[in-house]
């Protein structure tokens, strides 16, 4: 049977693209080399650190560990992507002033997850909101700002409604 | 690097039987084992078939008093679905951490077939079979079947896994311990699994499954019968008994994540809790 190596076509930061290299490439480098978007970082290569952290179809996943030929006709978000969207600007600010970015190098994994759990969940307990960021590490923070970070949006976010 | 994208799965069954291929659901295993560098693509030896556009992968319904449920569904999906069996899904919200859980398969675990596959307990517990497919056969074979030793199982070449099939059985006590160095993202140390039914106060069904401490899961129905024709004593006067028994089935391994001493210790410090606290 004929293998299927045509081009892997896809919706990044709400852009159709299209990829023509090697399937087996790796998200993350795909995202950063191809796509210029450098937001992505790649930290410890095997889906355990978080910092790689995307929205594939709303959910946050680690691109290190993701082959570009399984998002054919997906939706990707980098944190890149979200710039414009309420949300994410309120989570923004809410890092900045709750102290939570220190190196910045885990920071827009830990966003995509802050933002992924929002999505599904407006108003998350201190348990809930460990979970989501479980797959993220910190080394700076000790985790506790990044915390209250989220909890400060999720206040935001109930006054804006 | 040549790669096989097929939309359905008669094409998959079509391309496993004709050609030397990696079957590919989530990945998150197979990643790291073909991984080479930081910034370059794995190296996989094979051209990789993947699975995860499949639809008829990723069902779960029930038929005939079994839940089945396809094994390119997720763990976050199967997380999501409360018609499955709730130690199954206890066990699988303590795998990984969200962002993982979000792209690794049931199938996919189960197929890697490690001794501290997590959703591995669980299902030898629940007397869980899985489907076999190849172009014209299919096989259902109870999962203890299924993997013969550490990463090895029987699936053929032609064959591709496509059902984990589970009875709805209903349990009065569920007990789940995972040991591991922290909550989130940790393989097991070891694990265990414990499923008692009760009539009348005395034990009338009784599944006891330890991952991580074997070259398989061990699990004895032997032992188990014996427990339940006994129940007439209180299972707690048994205790020394049955863990005498256990202990000789618990063989671990030293490895990077702890020492045979200690798996077997806790395993059956586990054991008596649940036997003489939680029943």
């Amino acid at each position: 049977m004929k293998s299927q190596n045509d081009k892997i076509t896809f919706i990044l930061n709400g852009e159709k693209v299209s990829y023509a290299g090697n399937p087996m490439d790796r998200l993350v480098d795909v995202l950063r080399e191809n796509f210029e978007f450098t937001g992505v970082k790649e930290g410890c290569g095997e889906g355990e650190c978080g910092a790689c952290s995307v929205l594939l179809d709303g959910k946050n996943v680690p691109s290190c560990i993701i082959p570009v030929a399984t998002v054919q006709n997906k939706e990707i978000y980098t944190v890149e992507g979200l710039r414009e969207v309420k949300m994410f600007q309120i989570l923004v600010n809410s890092f900045a002033d709750a102290g939570a970015v220190q190196c910045g190098f885990c920071t827009p994994g830990m966003m995509i997850s802050a933002y992924a759990l929002l999505q599904s969940n407006n108003n998350p307990t201190d348990d809930e909101i460990r979970e989501a960021i479980s797959g993220n590490f910190c080394r700076c923070t000790g985790m506790n700002m990044i915390i209250e970070a989220i909890k400060l949006a999720v206040n935001r976010l109930g006054e804006t409604e | 690097m040549k790669v096989y994208r097929p939309k359905n799965l008669a094409n998959a069954l079509e391309i496993k039987a004709t050609e030397n291929v990696i079957p590919f659901a989530g990945g998150t295993d197979l990643m790291i084992k073909y991984r080479t560098t930081l910034g370059v693509r794995p190296n996989f030896p094979y051209p990789v078939l993947f699975l995860n556009d499949i639809t008829q992968l990723k069902q779960i319904k029930i038929e005939n008093g079994n839940i089945i449920i396809g094994s390119a569904n997720t763990l976050t999906t199967i997380l999501k679905d409360d018609r499955i069996p709730d130690i199954l899904r206890t066990a699988i919200s303590n795998m990984a951490a969200v962002t993982i859980r979000n792209i690794a398969t049931i199938g996919g675990n189960i197929c890697n077939s490690s001794p501290a596959g997590d959703t591995l307990p669980p299902l030898y517990a629940l007397d869980a079979k899985v489907a076999l497919s190849s172009q014209k056969t299919k096989r259902i074979i109870p999962i203890q079947d299924f993997i013969i030793g550490p990463g090895q199982n029987i699936l053929a070449d032609n064959e591709i896994l496509t059902e984990i099939i589970i009875p709805q059985d209903k349990f009065d006590v569920q007990y789940y311990r995972k040991v591991g160095t922290r909550k989130a993202m940790s393989l097991s140390k070891l694990s265990m699994v414990g499923l008692v039914n009760k009539n009348n106060g005395r034990i009338s069904d009784i599944r006891i499954a330890f991952g991580a401490v074997a070259p398989t899961v061990v699990r004895s129905r032997q032992i188990e019968e014996e427990i339940i024709s006994a129940s007439e004593q209180k299972a707690n006067s048994l205790i020394h008994d049955i863990l005498s028994k256990y202990a000789k089935l618990i063989r671990p391994i030293d490895d990077q994540r702890s020492t045979a001493q200690y798996r077997k210790e806790i395993s059956l410090k586990l054991l008596t809790h649940f036997l003489a606290e939680q029943i």
